[in-house]
C-alpha cells in the first residue's frame, strides 16, 4: 500500500542503467505508538470526568396557618451531629442537648473512620435498645446540624457517611434549639 | 573483491493495518468526547461514594464558588434564550440580538441582572476578554433581591423538565448553600442533586 512505483534514477553515459530498489516502504510503528496515545488520552479524559451525583430530598415546605403535627423524636433514638469549624464534628449521642449530663458528654470527633465507628456504635445500640419498627426498619436517626462555620464539604461528607452506614433516617437541620446553643458556646460561631 | 556483507534480515511487521485501527477508534473518541465548556469560576467538588451520574441535558446548574458566589447555567442554548425573554419581560431589562447571542454561549455566568447588558457588551466587542471581567456573583440574600430564584423560575419556565443539580466549592461555607437550598424550597423544589467527584467505598461496601 505504501509502496510507490519509483523510477529510474538517471542513466549515465553508456553505462547500464540499474534502477536502484530502494524501499519506499514506511514504518508506520512510530505513528500507531501516537494513535494510541492519542486513544488513551481521549478515553481516560472522557470518562473520568464524569461527575456522579448525589441526590438530596428535603422535606416539603410546611404552612404556616396550618402546622402539621408531629411526634416529638425521643433522644434516646437521636444522634445529633454538629458540623463545626476545622472539620471537627460535636457529636451528642442519644442524649438531649438539655440533659444535665449532655455538657460533659458532648464528644469532638474528626471525619473519617471517628465518625464512621461512632453513627456505627450508636446505630446498633438504637438497634438494641429499641429493636425495628412495624416496617421493618431501623429507628436510629442522625440529625446533622451544619453550624455557620462549616463548609459545603463537611456537609456532603456527613450526608456521605449516611450513606456509607445505611443510616436510613435523617434530617439536615440548620436551626438550633436555645438549649443547644448554650451548649455549644462558642463553638457554634 | 568487496568485503562481503552479509545481508540482514530484520523481520518486519506490516503496521499499515493496526495504524488504521488506530485512527479509527481515535476519531471515534474524538467525536463522541465532550469538552468542557468554559466556567465562570474553578470549582472543586467534594467526592462521594454516590455512583448515579449527573444527566448530560435537561439540567440547570447552581454553582457556589470559593469566595460564596453563586453562579447559574442552563445546559441548552435554546432554553438559555428563552429564559433571558422570560427575565426581559418581567424585570424589564432590554437586550440586543448580538447580546442575546452572546448569552447563549454563556455555560454559565454570576452577574447581576442590571449589570447583564453591560458585561454581554464585553462579549460583542472582544469576546477573549469576557473571562477577565470579574462577576460578583448572583444576589441570593433577601427576597426581594433574590434573583437566584427569579432565575429558577424563568429557567423552569422555559424548559419544565430541567433537573436541578448543584455544585458547590469545598471550601464554602454553608450558610450560602442554605441560601441557595432557601430559593429552590420557596419553589417547592424539594428534590435536588449535588454534584460530587467520585469516590471508593469503603471496602465491602456493596449499592442496595
Amino acid at each position: 500500500m505504501a509502496d510507490i512505483a519509483q523510477g529510474g534514477g538517471g542513466g549515465h553515459g553508456d553505462k547500464k542503467v540499474r534502477s536502484k530498489k530502494a524501499s519506499t516502504r514506511v514504518d508506520m510503528t512510530p505513528m500507531v505508538d501516537l494513535g494510541f496515545l492519542l486513544i488513551t488520552f481521549f478515553i481516560l479524559a472522557t470518562t473520568l470526568s464524569k461527575p456522579s451525583s448525589m441526590s438530596l430530598a428535603v422535606p416539603d415546605k410546611q404552612n404556616k396557618d396550618t402546622p402539621q403535627e408531629t411526634e416529638p423524636l425521643k433522644a434516646s433514638k437521636v444522634l445529633t451531629l454538629f458540623l463545626g469549624k476545622d472539620n471537627t464534628v460535636w457529636a451528642l449521642d442519644r442524649i438531649a442537648a438539655d440533659d444535665d449530663k449532655a455538657k460533659t458528654d458532648l464528644k469532638k470527633v474528626s471525619f473519617g473512620p471517628d465518625l464512621r465507628t461512632l453513627i456505627f456504635q450508636s446505630q446498633a445500640q438504637v438497634d438494641r435498645e429499641h429493636g425495628k419498627d412495624d416496617k421493618g426498619l431501623s429507628q436510629f436517626v442522625v440529625v446533622i446540624k451544619p453550624l455557620k462555620s462549616s463548609t459545603y464539604k463537611n456537609m456532603v461528607d456527613a450526608l456521605d457517611e449516611m450513606a456509607v452506614t445505611r443510616s436510613k433516617r435523617y434530617a439536615l437541620v440548620d436551626a438550633l434549639t436555645t438549649a443547644e446553643k448554650e451548649l455549644l458556646g462558642d463553638k457554634a460561631e | 573483491m568487496p568485503a562481503l556483507k552479509p545481508k540482514r534480515n530484520y523481520p518486519m511487521m506490516d503496521m499499515t493495518a493496526m495504524c488504521d485501527v488506530a485512527f479509527l477508534l481515535l476519531t471515534f473518541f474524538i467525536l463522541t468526547a465532550q469538552f468542557k465548556a468554559q466556567d465562570a469560576a474553578t470549582i472543586e467538588t467534594p467526592s462521594s461514594i454516590s455512583a448515579i451520574k449527573v444527566p448530560d441535558k435537561d439540567i440547570m446548574i447552581i454553582s457556589i464558588g470559593k469566595d460564596g458566589k453563586v453562579y447559574f447555567g442552563v445546559d441548552n442554548q435554546q432554553t438559555r434564550l428563552a429564559m433571558l425573554d422570560n427575565i426581559t419581560q418581567t424585570e424589564g431589562v432590554q437586550f440586543t440580538d448580538k447580546q442575546k447571542k452572546v448569552f447563549s454561549l454563556q455555560a454559565n455566568f454570576g452577574v447581576p441582572i442590571r449589570s447583564l447588558p453591560q458585561w454581554l457588551n464585553v462579549g460583542v466587542t472582544n469576546p477573549d476578554k469576557m473571562k477577565d471581567v470579574p462577576q460578583p456573583g448572583i444576589p441570593t440574600d433577601s427576597t426581594a433581591q433574590n434573583e437566584l430564584a427569579k432565575w429558577i423560575y424563568q429557567a423552569r419556565r422555559a424548559n419544565p423538565q430541567l433537573r436541578i443539580a448543584i455544585k458547590g466549592d469545598n471550601v464554602s461555607k454553608f450558610a450560602v448553600f442554605k441560601d441557595v437550598m432557601g430559593s429552590l424550597q420557596a419553589q417547592n423544589i424539594n428534590k435536588f442533586n449535588l454534584i460530587t467527584g467520585t469516590e471508593a467505598p469503603p471496602a465491602g461496601w456493596k449499592a442496595e
